[in-house]
């Protein structure tokens, strides 16, 4: 029998998985995060990316996440997933406007927010892809 | 037949009031389910959030994060508010509300000065009115509030923690404690609330990746995030509860009403042909 570690993902919105994984992969701030059974605990921010969870009988599933945290502990790893788009200039934005609607004023937009927004986006869509042509791979075997 | 014809068109309209309320009342049960869909759907993320944040606190950590730390001197209290978008809804926004002001008019007398941001359009609308800091607000979420809609709000709030320009932060919106029961709520959000038995009992930490600050602020915001957007649902709930009782008591309310005015109808039409007949018989009679 080979070990297992319990895996939960969750967004704020709904839960997305829980069960018993051999390993989760996932895209860490600091780069691809291999987690097996009695890893060290760790906690990190999740990049956009896919998390790949190869389940007890050798069969893999993706989840796409678009940013969250993860955290490590010896017996369960918990995947706490972002739902919205998320980034520092973005979060600026959203925090603005708010200030904005109190004030009942008109947003005005700055270039560098289109920036951070457009490349917010392009990683999304980016990761998005990845997880396709590993699917389609996948799949092919 | 004196007023006859009046209180047949009062009857008409109250029975079209009645209309109204009863779809409302249907509508408003409907919901209610979704909504409480919706929060359980989001109690796991919740709670995992919670054991997270428990591990993070029996870690030994090294660094201390400002929203773990209590300040001696409060000068100004940030409040979050969660009120409906629509009316109709009984005393669910005027009940929170009052609390609230209670709160608030202790806090002034002892010169402490409040900000608020409201979440829902009466919330808006109410402490625009008032004398108090309106500092941020976002409005119309929907039958289904994302996550993304609400992280402006608390951003405004987090930011003006972590700079010193409030010394504490709390959250007010009403419970669902069930159909028949919604209880007005003020939660102190920051500093984090001490749990109990939650020392640093355990000779380990964690591995940050990047680092303590980095992580442990982006897992307390998003900490404080889901504490906001639950009692967002909560107050959906609560919303259509209450909505769904006030306008089941304006049905019945109504109902009463047209039961009185047929009443009177019957009453006013009984006398006109008793008057009629006593007319015709005198007549007679003068013959």
């Amino acid at each position: 029998m080979t070990s297992t570690i319990r895996c939960d993902i969750v967004s704020a919105e709904e839960e997305i998985f829980h069960g018993a994984a051999q390993m989760i992969v996932a895209t860490g701030e600091m780069g691809e995060l291999g987690i097996a059974p009695r890893h060290a605990p760790l906690i990190t921010r999740l990049k956009p990316g896919q998390v790949r969870v190869i389940l007890e009988n050798g069969s893999e599933q993706f989840f796409y996440v678009s940013g969250g945290i993860l955290e490590v502990q010896p017996q369960v790893v918990t995947v706490l997933a972002d739902t919205a788009i998320r980034a520092k200039d973005l979060d600026e934005a959203a925090a603005n406007k708010a200030k904005e609607a109190a004030e009942r004023a008109l947003a005005n937009r700055t270039d560098a927010l289109e920036i951070a927004q457009a490349q917010a986006q392009l990683a999304q869509a980016m990761a998005q892809l990845q997880a396709l042509e590993r699917l389609r791979k996948a799949l092919k075997h | 037949m004196a007023g006859g014809r009046e209180i047949k068109t009062k009857i008409k309209s109250v029975q079209n009031t009645r209309k109204v309320t009863r779809a409302l009342e249907m509508v408003s049960a409907s919901k209610i389910r979704k909504a409480q869909d919706l929060m359980k759907a989001s109690r796991p993320y919740a709670r995992l959030m919670r054991q997270v944040i428990g591990h993070i606190a029996k870690a030994n950590t090294e660094y201390q994060h400002p929203f773990m730390v209590a300040r001696s001197e409060i000068k100004r209290v940030g409040y979050i508010v969660v009120s409906t978008d629509r009316g109709l809804c009984g005393g669910l926004n005027s009940n929170l509300f009052r609390r609230i002001i209670g709160e608030i008019r202790e806090l002034s007398d002892r010169g402490v000065q409040i900000d608020v941001v409201a979440i829902g359009a009466k919330a808006n609308a109410f402490f625009k009115r008032l004398k108090v800091n309106l500092v941020g607000s976002a409005t119309h979420l929907g039958e289904k509030p994302q996550v993304a809609a609400l992280i402006g709000v608390i951003k405004v709030m987090l930011d003006a923690y972590t700079d010193g320009r409030i010394d504490q932060l709390k959250l007010a919106y009403n419970d669902f404690v069930n159909t028949m029961t919604q209880k007005p709520t003020i939660d102190t959000l920051l500093p984090l609330p001490p749990a109990d038995g939650l020392t640093a009992t355990h000779d380990w930490d964690y591995i940050y990746e990047p680092g303590p600050e980095v992580v442990l602020d982006h897992v307390l915001t998003r900490y404080i995030e889901s504490l906001v957007y639950q009692a967002t649902l909560e107050n959906l709930a609560s919303e259509h509860a209450a909505r769904m009782v006030a306008m089941k008591s304006a049905s019945d309310n109504a109902t009463k009403a047209i039961e009185t005015l047929s009443l009177i109808y019957n009453k006013a039409r009984q006398a006109a042909i008793t008057q009629e007949i006593s007319e015709i018989v005198g007549g007679a009679a003068a013959v």
